[in-house]
């Protein structure tokens, strides 16, 4: 069997008292685009500082390539790249400057180096603006000038910690776009933290955090399948009592998943009717859809109603910057 | 040789960072030349040379510690960058890099360094108002010390940034630790004539030997007033001092990044 990108094996991190990570164990197959969902304080970023030598777990080992990140921190960083969420960049240098600098920590020089950054330039659209102050770019150029600076190097992984942050939805299209074209060209693994699910949907396996604990691992179709097929899903205040409800008064299996209640009867829409009939008064909203990786998180979050009424991951970028 | 390369890098940033933020060189260069001019001129007539700076009027006594204060100034604020791009990737970047964090350290504080040098001596341009002559034996002294003493604000300013979470705490912090080894550096008031107390804080402050190395030059190794020691004895205590304060930043940079 090949060695994976990347290997955690029963990792802990403590910040004093606060667990940030609690016994995290996953692989991530060279060549692959693994996406770490999660919201904010799940532990996406602790783990990425720990991927990236930046701190040692408290317990458990992270390997890369097979080299310990706490015991060959030295070899791990020859291997891997990172885009971090803000970018990398000098405000006061050019861009073409900025990737000479970075340049220099890999002790790139010569033409070798003027080719790569002209080439990675080009294939990320922003070689007109090579001379340009970095302050002077948008945030969607400058996140793709900070993804040329992580790939400079050719790292075989790429950490990238939720790197569409704060740009609107063309500068994040543009920006998967360009990530797509250079995972053609240069075969690099992809580690990505999120906590957007459509960026987890574009990946070959998704590994969902919550709380510091890793709740569930697979493919993103094959964790929405578990869930089942086509079913209602329906918005209440008080959902498990509309499940026993729905359960005893039609038979059918239910689920509270999070605020909402998860519905499963042999024809969803013929049901959603006499389902509204019985109960319209208690029911805020219903749908019928398949599900997402949202009611994969909350299912293996076990978040109770009462904890988190809010959507926790979101659909797209709204908010925040 | 990437260590090196490193280290040049980081150097010419530092110089580039500089020159291109023009409210960065006029505040170096103002706020000491505006406490020179102030302190100068409005201590001139009540001001008492010492012994040997016969007819000294206060701005050409002054004037050596303000050299040292350019050189201070430059020191915090580019050593500040450590502090704000703790946050930003930029630091991160150069820390998952592999190069050693040694290379940081050099390469930062080489730049301040430069810097803080190449501003001490632009001030050298008003020497003709202060009647000192120092003579090119006397600005290779001037540079020496400018060099030495630069590394070692420089060095510390790192050793402090390293630990501080917010650019106010690390202002405050600075603000702690430079301005007293400036005051008490005989370079606002000849040593011979202040309080007892404050005499042994002179004697005991490396930066003291700086300011009395910087007097040598300026009056171009000619009988210098208000000098505590020989220019060897000030070279040799600045280039310590520069050395434990390099090995203490070399020493802080191997903490790690995040607390854990």
């Amino acid at each position: 069997m090949t060695t994976p990108a990347v290997d955690i094996q029963g990792v802990t991190h403590r910040y004093g008292t606060h667990l940030a990570l609690q016994d995290v164990t996953l692989q991530v197959a060279p060549g692959a685009l693994y996406g770490l969902l999660g919201p904010n304080g799940s532990g996406k970023t602790t783990l990425f500082r720990i991927l990236s030598t930046l701190m040692p777990p408290s317990e458990g080992r992270a390997q890369v390539f097979g080299l310990d990140t706490a015991q060959k921190p030295d070899a791990v960083r020859q291997r891997i790249g990172a885009v971090f969420q803000d970018e990398a960049l000098d405000d006061a240098l050019t861009v073409r400057e900025n990737l000479r600098f970075q340049a220099a920590l890999y002790g790139l020089r010569g033409t070798g180096r003027r080719e790569r950054i002209d080439a990675l330039l080009q294939r990320l659209d922003v070689a007109d603006r090579a001379d340009d102050a970095a302050g002077d770019l948008s945030g969607g150029l400058r996140r793709r000038v900070d993804l040329a600076r992580g790939l400079l190097h050719r790292p075989d992984l790429l950490l990238l910690d939720e790197p569409t942050s704060g740009l609107d939805p063309a500068a994040r299209r543009t920006f998967w776009t360009a990530v797509q074209r250079l995972r053609e060209a240069e075969g690099t693994t992809l580690l990505l933290a999120t906590h957007l699910m459509d960026e987890a949907d574009r990946c070959d396996r998704v590994g969902i955090l919550s709380d510091g604990a890793l709740v569930a691992d697979g493919a993103p179709d094959t964790l929405k399948d578990a869930l089942g097929d086509e079913t209602i899903w329906v918005e209440t205040d008080a959902p498990a009592r509309l499940c026993n409800r729905i359960e005893a008064q039609f038979g059918v299996s239910t689920r509270v998943v999070g605020s909402t209640v998860q519905v499963a009867p042999p024809d969803p829409p013929a049901f959603l009717s006499s389902l509204y009939e019985a109960l319209g008064d208690r029911i805020r909203s219903a749908t019928v859809r398949t599900p997402t990786l949202e009611d994969v998180f909350m299912v293996h979050a076990e978040v109770s109603p009462e904890d988190r009424r809010e959507r926790v991951l979101a659909q797209t970028e709204e908010t925040e910057g | 040789m990437t260590t090196l390369r490193t280290i040049g890098a980081l150097t010419a940033r530092e110089m580039l960072k500089f020159v291109r933020d023009r409210s960065r060189v006029l505040g170096a260069l103002a706020q000491p030349l505006a406490l020179w001019l102030l302190l100068g001129l409005g201590f001139q007539n009540t001001f008492q040379p010492p012994q040997g700076g016969v007819g000294e009027s206060y701005v050409a006594f002054l004037f050596p510690g303000i050299l040292a204060l350019v050189l201070l100034f430059t020191a915090i604020f580019s050593t500040i960058s450590i502090v704000e791009e703790r946050d930003s990737g930029f630091l991160q970047a150069v820390l998952v890099a592999p190069t050693p964090r040694t290379a940081l350290v050099f390469g930062t504080t080489l730049g301040g360094t430069l810097l803080a040098t190449v501003q001490a001596l632009l001030f050298l341009g008003a020497l003709p108002l202060v009647d000192l002559a120092p003579g090119w034996l006397g600005v290779g002294m001037v540079t020496a010390v400018c060099l030495l003493m630069g590394l070692a604000f420089t060095a510390l300013g790192f050793a402090i940034a390293w630990r501080m979470d917010t650019t106010r705490g690390f202002h405050a912090i600075m603000n702690l630790f430079l301005l007293p080894l400036w005051f008490l550096s005989g370079a606002m008031f000849p040593v011979e004539g202040a309080a007892p107390v404050l005499q042994v804080f002179v004697w005991a402050n490396p930066v003291s030997y700086a300011v009395s190395g910087l007097r040598h030059g300026l009056h171009g190794f000619a009988e210098t007033p208000a000098a505590l020691a020989g220019p060897g004895v000030c070279l040799a205590v600045t280039g310590g001092f520069a050395l434990l304060m390099m090995g203490v930043a070399v020493w802080q940079v191997r903490r790690p990044f995040f607390q854990a």
